[in-house]
């Protein structure tokens, strides 16, 4: 039965305990829930990453409470903080690290441009060198703001046509 | 504060030197970088201040003479006072002054931190090398005639630097930063000034 | 042809000649759950021995310094917050007092309470949060969940008060931003006292809690004489055996009128440091209480500071000196005499030390912010030689210490 719908559907009285759906709905279904991230807890927005994972906020809802600091680990690069020119390097290697499919969240001001710190030694912006996805701003930005980025990047992995890219890679 | 006041006496007895230095708050004295050492074990020895709270340099503007200024701030534990001793660099373009760390540990990063802001070199010093900026660095970056939004070199990795073909530019200040200069008002140009310090077409860097 | 046990007596062989044994190098951080930020430890091991520490520091340096000989007094405000920004209004607190040195200026009581108050919350704040990241780092994660409930309550007291959950940026010179909101003061009161059974709660989970006592009793030795040497302050030194506390010893913003006390460690070991922050917690309540008792009325900004403190927005609206008095500072910043101070403030870290240069006029020549971090961090090269790789960990939590603040 072939249907033209990209959500995850079960109808039980037509299919029994079989699911027919498309592959991209499932692919993407399963990585939006379970998007680990890699805390790149820089500054004061590392404070307010830790307490988005703690229990007032929890970021457990969206199944990603699971910071490992280990790149090989984790799918969405959460960079929470000023990054200067002598941590772009570090930051650039970790993202290297991190296998396919990997986003990057730009949390607060100084990740997303620089934010109030326009001197010599900070990066104007994470996005010189790694792709962001989604920017959110604030100095620092509220845990419900960094709440609302992942959703919108789970909005975002839903429209990604993964299955073709897999088949094609 | 009477113990400090004896101390900074005590050292102006002993080393001529020594001059007073005005200060809105803690006793604080000039002196000499020859003498600089034979002060401060002395004052940690004999007169109690046996916590080397602070090292800083100072630029006091590429015109001044001295240009550089090293201020210490020491701190009894005992008699809890404070003391400031200024030290100016004899030289403004190679600036050196004698190391601490042999009498205080503490001075180890203090001094390194100085060397990397200001390019003061501090003899007898066990590792000089730079501490908050990235060993390649080319500048000396609180010296005032750096500017703040910075110059442009190389990323400090050269793997990085190839991948993302990124180095470090001058900060986009819009024209700004738009501020007053230290100093008192000067009621006839009583604006702030945009001190313009992005490297733009009109304003070139300096060499070029 | 002899048996070979597996774990074969490496000491001895080495004395043979027959066991080639090198030393590692091992890089921790700058991106490390456990350095508490961007710290980077390049260290030398002999197996799980620490034999060379030495800890990279300036991934998160911004230039605060040179920021602020750019700025004036009041715009650098924000910057503060973000030094130790575990304890923001505590920072803007020291900042706003080594300025007003500069010329003189007496805030009146009123201000002085609310500083206190809001630099004591911060204080439990720091900690809680010290706890918590020690906690973690030592494997106990309930720690830090039970230290952020608490916290976000007080991030809400602050938000009531300054409009931010924590990078507050409340302090002016010459005063603070906004009076006190009816009824804050009763709700910092009940929180104070629904925090203290349950502090108690918190640190029982690791006060004689066997993994933890092991991990930390013995671990990290600081003596009196290194912890002064190497300019240690705060928690540390008072830990290590130092009864030194400037709120106490060198009383600014009103704290002589308050009774606490100060605990000291006999060992400076990281149980006693631990020990050292959970009591201070308790005492800081002790403060926040007296505070709250003794709230006076009256301004929280100093009113006869004409060229410094901006005056209220209804009299620049409507009168003209008001409004010229209100450009010159917003424009050109408040006007300080030309001189020199120092003033260190007692914060969560250690002492924040602000040392201002200033020409006159509104804007510092120079402005170096002593770091306590930057100072503790200094022994670290001497600490963790000899201890186990595990056991840096440990010594890093109970230092704990904060990037923001140590690089500027």
């Amino acid at each position: 039965m072939v249907s033209a719908s990209t959500d995850l559907a079960y109808n039980s009285k037509i299919e029994g305990e079989v699911i027919v759906s498309r592959a991209d709905a499932v692919i993407n279904w399963i990585r939006s829930s379970s998007m680990w991230p890699m805390p790149m807890g820089l500054a004061c927005c590392a404070i307010e990453l830790m307490a988005t994972a703690a229990s007032r906020f929890d970021i457990a809802r969206f199944g990603a409470e699971v910071m490992r600091f280990s790149p090989k680990q984790s799918d969405v690069m959460i960079v929470a903080g000023t990054v200067t020119y002598k941590m772009a390097s570090p930051l650039r290697r970790i993202y290297d690290q991190m296998s396919d499919p990997k986003w990057v969240i730009a949390m607060g001001a100084c990740a997303s441009t620089g934010g109030m710190y326009r001197s010599y030694a900070v990066l104007q912006g994470v996005d010189r060198i790694v792709p962001v996805d989604v920017y959110v701003s604030g100095c620092p930005p509220r845990p419900e703001a960094l709440l609302d980025a992942l959703i919108k990047l789970q909005g975002k992995v839903k429209r990604e046509p993964s299955a073709g890219k897999l088949l094609s890679a | 504060m009477p113990a400090a006041a004896d101390a900074v006496a005590a050292v102006k007895a002993r080393w001529p030197g020594v001059t007073d230095r005005p200060s809105l708050d803690h006793p604080a004295v000039n002196v000499p970088p020859a003498d600089l050492l034979a002060v401060l074990g002395s004052l940690q020895s004999a007169h109690g201040f046996d916590m080397l709270t602070d090292v800083c340099g100072v630029d006091w503007s590429a015109e001044a003479n001295p240009r550089f200024t090293v201020v210490y701030h020491l701190f009894s534990t005992t008699t809890h006072d404070y003391l400031r001793i200024a030290a100016a660099c004899a030289d403004a373009t190679l600036p050196e002054m004698p190391s601490a760390t042999a009498l205080w540990p503490a001075a180890d990063w203090h001094e390194r931190e100085a060397y990397d802001m200001y390019g003061i070199r501090f003899t007898g010093h066990p590792d000089l090398r730079r501490i908050l900026m990235w060993d390649g660095y080319p500048y000396f970056p609180l010296r005032k005639d750096f500017p703040l939004a910075g110059m442009e070199t190389e990323l400090p990795d050269a793997e990085v630097a190839a991948e993302t073909k990124v180095g470090t530019i001058a900060a986009p200040m819009a024209g700004g930063p738009f501020v007053a200069s230290a100093g008192e008002i000067n009621l006839t140009d009583a604006e702030p000034r945009a001190k313009d310090e992005s490297w733009t077409e009109k304003r070139p860097k300096p060499g070029t | 042809m002899p048996v070979e046990h597996a774990f074969p007596d490496s000491a001895a062989k080495h004395a043979q000649g027959g066991f080639e044994t090198e030393k590692m190098s091992l890089s921790m951080g700058p991106s490390h759950p456990s350095t508490h930020g961007v710290l980077r430890l390049q260290m030398e091991l002999d197996g799980e021995i620490v034999t060379k520490a030495d800890p990279v520091i300036g991934y998160l340096h911004r230039g605060d310094e040179k920021i602020a000989e750019n700025m004036t007094y009041n715009q650098f405000v924000p910057y503060t917050d973000r030094l130790d920004y575990l304890a923001p209004l505590a920072n803007n607190m020291a900042y706003a007092i080594a300025v007003e040195k500069l010329a003189k200026l007496e805030v009146p009581a009123r201000c002085q309470a609310i500083r206190v108050i809001t630099a004591e919350m911060a204080r439990i704040s720091a900690h809680l949060l010290g706890l918590g990241a020690f906690g973690i780092d030592v494997g106990a994660w309930t720690v830090f969940l039970y230290s952020f409930t608490e916290r976000e309550k007080l991030y809400k007291l602050f938000e009531e008060l300054t409009g931010a959950r924590f990078t507050t940026s409340y302090s002016r010179i010459g005063g603070v931003a906004r009076d006190v909101p009816p009824g804050w003061t009763d709700r910092v009161g009940a929180f104070c006292d629904q925090f203290l059974p349950l502090l108690e709660e918190i640190l029982d989970l690791l006060t004689r809690n066997k993994i933890f006592v092991d991990r930390t009793a013995g671990v990290g030795v600081i003596s009196r004489a290194d912890a002064i040497a190497y300019g240690l302050t705060g928690p540390n030194l008072r830990a290590s055996g130092v009864p030194l506390d400037l709120r106490k010893d060198k009383p600014y913003s009103g704290y002589e009128q308050y009774e606490f006390d100060i605990p000291v460690g006999a060992n400076g070991d990281g149980y006693d440091r631990y020990l050292v922050r959970g009591e201070e917690m308790r005492q800081s309540v002790r403060i926040i209480k007296q505070a709250i008792a003794k709230f006076p009325e009256g301004k929280w900004y100093a009113e006869d500071a004409r060229r410094i403190f901006a005056p209220r927005k209804d009299k620049v609206l409507t009168s003209m000196e008001e409004l010229i008095q209100n450009f010159m500072i917003v424009t050109e910043g408040p006007q300080m005499p030309a001189g020199e101070v120092y003033f260190e403030a007692e914060n969560p870290k250690g002492a924040l030390g602000f040392y201002v240069v200033s020409k006159g006029g509104g804007v510092p020549w120079r402005l170096k912010i002593r770091a306590p971090s930057f100072c503790n961090l200094s022994i670290l090269p001497r600490v963790c030689v000899g201890a186990m790789v595990s056991d840096v960990v440990s010594i890093l939590g109970s230092l704990d210490f904060v990037m923001g603040e140590c690089d500027r």
